[in-house]
């Protein structure tokens, strides 16, 4: 009996525990004390306060925690907190991204602004609008999604489903490869061949080099959603007499097909932004320009750019260039909207 | 409709590993053949050569000849599509189609092989979810996915799905192994009824199981971890749980090892 001297296990199974609110007063209370900290040591940048009020509710945490709650609630909450931390790191710089995009762009963005073109409106005046840059990205994008999306699913198809050996080890490295392309040079290749045959900038130029830049995307984010769909599906399709080919386009496919448009959309939210290649190929184009296959356009990153660094410092300029980067980011933001919608919508159903 | 499997000296392969060794025997048509033996000795494979399914793994491997009634199935220039069609497989895990209905998973194979009036998938789909003893519970729900059905469900809905395009021959894995004794109950009865119309084969651990449905009992071995399975005997289920011939079939049936 005297053998055990102390015996750590509770008496109970109930453990003393802080309240539900404890975090929120250990955040307000690190807060407090990180202002504190800031204004006595003199300290001027918001960011320094911020990450010492950060430390500081990790550690007051932890330690509030290990003093009540015992060892092991002390590390979890210290994980919670943790991720709390991170996740307001990653968020802040985003939401203060959007708010400062918002506050600037709604400036000029109304609908005289998104159905009018630069056309007889000079660099430095107020007026003109970003119908001719919206055309422009429209076609350029769909005309890129239209090359790129089947041949990046029609590979990721071919890697998953046939592809072994040699050949499919040497598709995986190119891909790998393209991935690492940075956007500049795939315009400097388009441009290359453009100069061979003597053309002038154009649309469907710039969506050559956007279809290089989303292909691999698009062919990785494929190839890891076709390896989610289980081999018991395709096995019994196969089991039931139907061909690899029917069994790829009737079951493979529409299982995965949910997070194919997903890749696919994000895909195209990642090229919607591209510049580099765009000035090369594209060149830009103040008047409204509905050929994509003739003749210089514009579109929206390019005409950010260019009402930036054309304009020498002009307000209306400067107010122009948020407004359609307010638009740019309000269109990727749609598309992933829809990515999502599409998603769900044709998410295997489990219901019953 | 039911044909009559003839297998000799076949053997399977998994890259450059020999899962089976040299297996020789007869499957009569309209009756039950259960295959019984220790994990890993190759029941799967064995029957996945039936219906060549054994190649779609990557690496796999067949010698020798398997014939149903006179083709042999691993001769030159038989499609393994066609194959699969005339022998049809159930799977140890229900594996509905998720992103289709009910109906639409019963009609499958038929709608990926050709053109069907809707009032003949109709029909046959209502006459495979009765064979397949379905058809009470799920006939106000054709139309929703036929994966929000029970295990037991699933499966009897897979069977319905393997016998709506009519094959000869019908392949189960351990098809009962993931369901509850009164699902099992309703598919050895099914098993009873379908084997008026199919050659039917079926992988079992389940003593029991195999000496009620079957007609005839294949017991396979392996001497070793690493070594090929083989056929220790086949005869009457009646003879091999009463009288094996072979010492270890008697043993591994009473439970002295495996
Ligand atoms: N895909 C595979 N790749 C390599 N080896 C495999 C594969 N599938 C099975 N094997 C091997 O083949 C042998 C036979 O396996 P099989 O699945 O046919 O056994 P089984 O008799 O069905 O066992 P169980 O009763 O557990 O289902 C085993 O040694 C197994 O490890
Ligand atoms: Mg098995």
């Amino acid at each position: 009996m005297s053998t055990v001297l102390t015996d750590k296990r509770p008496t109970t199974l109930r453990g003393a525990s802080l309240p539900k609110w404890s975090p929120w007063v250990i955040a307000a209370g690190s807060v407090a004390v990180a202002v504190g900290i800031g204004l006595g040591a003199g300290l001027d940048s918001r960011i320094q306060w911020g990450l010492i009020a950060a430390i500081l509710y990790v550690l007051g945490t932890y330690a509030i925690a290990s003093m009540v709650e015992g060892k092991r609630q002390a590390k979890d909450r210290i994980a919670t907190s943790l991720v709390w931390v991170a996740f307001l790191l990653a968020v802040v710089p985003l939401a203060s991204l959007v708010w400062a995009t918002v506050e600037r762009g709604v400036k000029v963005l109304d609908v005289y602004f998104l159905t009018h073109s630069m056309g007889v409106v000079g660099d430095r005046e107020p007026g003109g609008g970003i119908y001719h840059a919206i055309i422009g990205t429209l076609e350029q994008v769909g005309l890129a999604t239209l090359i790129a999306a089947p041949i990046g699913v029609l590979t990721a198809i071919y890697l998953v489903e046939y592809g072994r050996g040699n050949l499919a080890r040497a598709v995986t490295f190119f891909v790998d490869v393209m991935t690492g392309i940075p956007s500049i040079v795939a315009g400097l290749f388009i441009l290359s061949i453009m100069l061979i045959f003597e053309m002038q900038p154009f649309g469907f130029a710039g969506s050559l080099a956007l279809a290089i830049l989303m292909m691999p995307v698009v062919v990785r984010s494929t190839e890891e959603m076709l390896k989610l769909v289980p081999n018991e599906l395709r096995e019994a399709s196969l089991a039931l007499g139907v061909p690899k080919w029917r069994t790829i386009l009737k079951i493979v496919l529409p299982t995965a097909i949910g997070g194919i448009t997903t890749g696919i959309m994000l895909a195209i939210a990642r090229i919607a932004g591209e510049t580099a290649p765009v000035l090369l190929l594209v060149f830009g184009n103040p008047f409204i320009n509905n050929n994509p296959f003739e003749g210089a356009q514009a579109s929206l990153p390019l005409y950010i750019y260019q009402q930036y660094s054309q304009s020498a410092g002009a307000e209306p300029a400067y107010d122009r260039a948020w407004a359609a980067s307010l638009t740019l980011i309000a269109f990727v933001m749609i598309l992933n909207l829809l990515a999502r919608g599409i998603a769900r919508w044709k998410a295997p159903k489990t219901g019953r | 409709m039911a044909k009559r499997i003839d297998v000799s000296g076949l053997s399977a392969y998994y890259g450059s590993f020999r899962a089976i060794e040299d297996i020789s025997m007869t499957v009569e048509p309209r009756s039950v053949t259960a295959f019984i033996g220790p994990s890993g000795c190759g029941k799967s494979t064995f029957l996945r050569t039936l219906n060549r399914m054994h190649e779609v793994t990557p690496g796999g491997r067949v010698e020798g000849k398997v014939m149903l009634d006179d083709e042999n199935l691993y001769a030159a220039g038989i499609d393994p599509v066609s194959v699969r069609r005339e022998v049809g497989m159930v799977f140890q895990r229900p594996n509905p189609f998720p992103t289709m209905s009910v109906y639409d998973n019963v009609a499958a194979g038929l709608k990926l092989l050709g053109s069907y009036k809707k009032s003949q998938l109709d029909d046959i789909v209502e006459k495979s979810l009765r064979g397949a003893n379905l058809w009470n519970e799920v006939k106000d729900r054709l139309n929703k996915p036929g994966s929000g059905l029970s295990g037991g469900q699933q499966q009897r809905l897979c069977i319905a799905r393997a016998i709506a395009v009519e094959p000869n021959v019908l392949l189960m894995d351990e098809p009962c192994s993931a369901l509850d004794p009164i699902s099992t109950l309703a598919i050895e009865d099914l098993i009873g009824e379908l084997k008026e119309r199919f050659t039917i084969v079926i992988v079992t651990h389940n003593m029991q199981q195999a000496a009620r449905v079957s007609d005839r009992t294949a017991f396979f071995n392996l001497a070793a971890v690493g070594q090929p399975g083989k056929l220790i005997e086949i005869d009457d289920t009646e003879r091999i749980f009463s009288n094996p011939s072979v010492q270890a079939t008697e043993d591994y049936i009473s439970g002295r090892f495996g």
